[in-house]
C-alpha cells in the first residue's frame, strides 16, 4: 500500500497500438506510446491500481500506479580510458614549456 | 484515418489559442510563401526590452573567454602564417545552464504579460530548464513534455538528467516513449489546460537568442575592435543560427559568416525504438539539423520563425567521439568542465581555425552545464552498456550507432564540410513540391529562404523543374 501525500510515479497509455500515428518504423509500431509521471499521491492505492496524483503544479492526473519514487539512477558513469589523459597527452606533446 | 491524424486535423485552433495574439494566418500569402519579416516584426520588443527583460531574469551577459591553450596548439598544428584565435562564450552562465534560457525569457514574459496561467513546452533538450527556470521565476505552471525512454524503459543518460533538472525547478514533466506523437500529445496537453505553447519555434523564442549574436558583436568590437570573422553555432532546429546571426546584424556584424554545426548521427532513425537509446547526443545532430534545414515549417507552430537557410554560411558536421574528445580537453586544459552537446561547435572550430591566416577571429557562440548524465563518461558508459564500440584513432572510422572513435591525438580532429547548394535545392523541391505556377512574391520568397537574393540559383532550379512564373 503507497500512502496518500507520497511523491509517486504513475504510468500512462497515451495512444494503444493500434492507435498510434501512421509511417512509423516497425521496431516503434510495436508498442503502445506510454508516458511516466510524477507527483503527490491522492489516496492510498495499491502498486498496479489505477490512482488519481496532484502534479507539482497541481494537476490533477490518472494512471497505473507505479510506486514511490526513487533514486535518480542516472550519473558519472566510468572514467573513459580512452578519454582520462587528453589533457596529459596534449600538454605534454604541444604546451611544454 | 488514425487517431492521431484525426486529433491532428483539428489542431489549428487549439494552436491559435495556445499562441494567443498571434494570428499566423495575416501573414500567408499565395501560393508558397508567407511574410517573414512581419512576423519576426509582430514581436513588440526591440533588441534594447530583450536585454532588459533578459538581464532581469538572470539570462545574458555571458562572458566570453580567449582559449589561450587551445590557441596555442592550433598554433603548433597550422602551417607558418595561420591558425586563427578561438574565442568562447560560456552560454552555460545562464539560469538553468545553457543559451536556452534566451528563448524561454522572451516567450514567457510574453505569456505572462497575456495573462496566461502556465506554458507547455516539447522539447527533449536544456529547453526544459530553461523554460522550467524562467516559469519559476514569473510565477507561472509549466508542463514539459520529453521523449526520454524505448520501449523497455531505457532512458539515454542526458534526457534523464534534463527530466530532473526540469523537476528541480518544479515543472510537471512527462516523459514519454519514442515517437513523433510527442506533438499529438503536446496538443492534447494544451488542449486541457489552455496554456501558452512555449514553443522552439516562435518568434519569441528566436527574439530571444538575438541577444547572443548581439553581445558577440559588441563585446568582441570593444575588445578586439573589429568583429568576429566567424561566429560557429550548434545547429539543430534553426533557432541559434537564426537568432546569432539576426544579432549579429543588429550589432553591426556585417560580414560575419555563420556556420552551423551538427554531429553526425546519419543513418540512425530517429522515430526507431532501436535506435534511440544508440545515439549519445540527443540533440544538434544531423537528424534534426538537416530535415530542419530543408523542411523548416514541419514543427509545433504553423510557420517556424526558425529559418536557417535565409542565415547559414556553411555547414560543418563532426563526429560524436571529436565533440567527447574537445569536450574533456576544454576542462584538461582550459579549466572549463562543461556538457558535451554545448561543445559541438568547439569540435570543429579547432580544426578550421588552423586553416584560417593567423589574423582571423572564430567565435564559438554556447556552453551548457554538466553534471550526472550530460558527462562524456555517462554517455559513454551508456553506450557501450547498449553495446555501442568506444574506440582509440582516426574519426573518419566513426559509424553512428555502432561505433565512436576517440581521436588519439588533437590533430585528428576534422570536420565535413556538408554541400549547402544541396540542402537548398532539396528546400526547393520540398516547397515547389506538385506546384506549377507561383507569384512573384513567391519568387522573392523563395530567394530569401535560400539566401540567393543576387543569383539565379532559384529561377535556374524553377526552370528546370517548369514551374512558371506568373505576373
Amino acid at each position: 500500500m503507497v500512502k496518500k501525500g507520497d511523491y509517486v510515479e504513475i504510468k500512462i497509455i497515451a495512444l494503444n497500438k493500434d492507435e498510434r500515428a501512421e509511417n512509423l518504423p516497425l521496431d516503434t509500431k510495436n508498442f503502445p506510446y506510454e508516458g511516466k509521471i510524477r507527483g503527490y499521491l491522492i489516496s492510498d492505492s495499491n502498486i498496479g491500481d489505477e490512482c488519481f496524483i496532484e502534479t507539482p503544479i497541481g494537476r490533477k492526473i490518472k494512471g497505473i500506479l507505479l510506486g514511490k519514487t526513487g533514486e535518480y539512477k542516472h550519473n558519472f558513469g566510468e572514467p573513459i580510458r580512452e578519454l582520462i589523459d587528453i589533457g596529459k597527452k596534449v600538454r605534454e606533446k604541444y604546451l611544454k614549456e | 484515418m488514425g487517431k492521431v491524424e484525426d486529433f491532428l486535423n483539428k489542431s489549428s485552433e487549439i494552436m491559435k489559442k495556445s499562441l494567443a495574439g498571434l494570428d499566423y494566418d495575416k501573414f500567408e500569402m499565395k501560393n508558397i510563401s508567407f511574410d517573414y519579416k512581419a512576423l519576426m516584426d509582430s514581436v513588440p520588443y526591440d533588441i534594447n526590452d530583450v536585454l532588459k527583460i533578459q538581464k532581469e531574469y538572470k539570462v545574458g551577459k555571458t562572458p566570453i573567454y580567449e582559449l589561450k591553450n587551445i590557441n596555442k596548439i592550433v598554433k603548433k598544428l597550422s602551417k607558418p602564417g595561420y591558425g586563427a584565435k578561438i574565442l568562447l562564450k560560456d552560454e552555460a552562465n545562464n539560469a538553468s545552464g545553457s543559451f536556452k534560457a534566451r528563448r524561454a525569457s522572451l516567450s514567457l514574459f510574453h505569456a505572462k504579460k497575456l495573462g496566461f496561467k502556465g506554458v507547455v513546452a516539447e522539447t527533449s533538450g536544456n529547453y526544459g530548464a530553461a523554460v522550467a527556470s524562467q516559469a519559476a521565476q514569473m510565477n507561472l505552471k509549466a508542463i514539459i513534455v520529453q521523449e526520454v525512454f524505448d520501449s523497455k524503459w531505457i532512458g539515454q543518460p542526458e534526457i534523464l538528467e534534463k527530466s530532473r533538472a526540469c523537476e528541480a525547478y518544479g515543472a510537471e514533466v512527462w516523459q514519454m516513449t519514442v515517437g513523433p506523437e510527442l506533438f499529438y500529445w503536446t496538443l492534447v496537453i494544451l488542449n486541457e489546460t489552455g496554456y501558452f505553447n512555449a514553443s522552439l519555434y516562435t518568434p519569441f523564442a528566436i527574439k530571444g537568442i538575438e541577444t547572443l549574436g548581439y553581445e558577440i558583436a559588441l563585446d568582441v568590437y570593444e575588445k578586439y575592435g573589429k568583429y568576429p570573422d566567424f561566429v560557429l553555432a550548434t545547429h539543430a532546429g534553426g533557432g541559434n543560427i537564426t537568432g546569432t546571426k539576426r544579432g549579429l546584424l543588429l550589432g553591426g556584424a556585417k560580414e560575419t559568416k555563420v556556420i552551423g554545426v551538427s554531429v553526425d548521427l546519419r543513418g540512425l532513425h530517429m522515430a526507431s525504438d532501436r535506435d534511440f537509446n544508440r545515439k549519445s547526443f540527443t540533440t544538434g545532430h544531423t537528424g534534426f539539423g538537416v530535415p530542419f534545414l530543408v523542411k523548416p515549417d514541419r514543427t509545433d507552430v504553423p510557420r517556424n520563425a526558425a529559418r536557417a537557410l535565409r542565415y547559414i554560411d556553411n555547414y560543418f558536421i563532426v563526429s560524436q567521439g571529436e565533440v567527447f574528445y574537445s569536450t574533456i580537453l576544454l576542462a584538461q586544459i582550459e579549466g572549463l568542465e562543461r556538457g558535451p552537446a554545448g561543445n559541438t561547435a568547439l569540435a570543429a572550430a579547432i580544426p578550421f581555425a588552423t586553416k584560417l591566416p593567423e589574423d582571423k577571429m572564430i567565435v564559438v557562440q554556447e556552453t551548457e552545464y554538466t553534471g550526472a548524465g550530460k558527462h562524456p563518461f555517462s554517455e559513454l558508459t551508456f553506450a557501450k552498456k547498449m553495446g555501442v564500440e568506444v574506440v582509440l584513432g582516426n574519426p573518419k572510422d566513426n559509424i553512428p550507432g555502432k561505433r565512436i572513435v576517440i581521436p588519439e591525438d588533437v590533430s585528428w580532429l576534422r570536420y565535413e564540410e556538408m554541400n549547402l547548394n544541396e540542402l537548398k535545392l532539396s528546400y526547393l523541391k520540398h516547397s515547389a513540391q506538385d506546384i506549377n505556377e507561383i507569384t512573384k512574391n513567391d519568387l522573392i520568397f523563395l530567394k530569401e529562404e535560400v539566401n540567393e537574393v543576387n543569383s539565379d540559383f532559384v529561377e535556374r532550379f524553377l526552370y528546370e523543374k517548369g514551374v512558371k512564373i506568373n505576373g
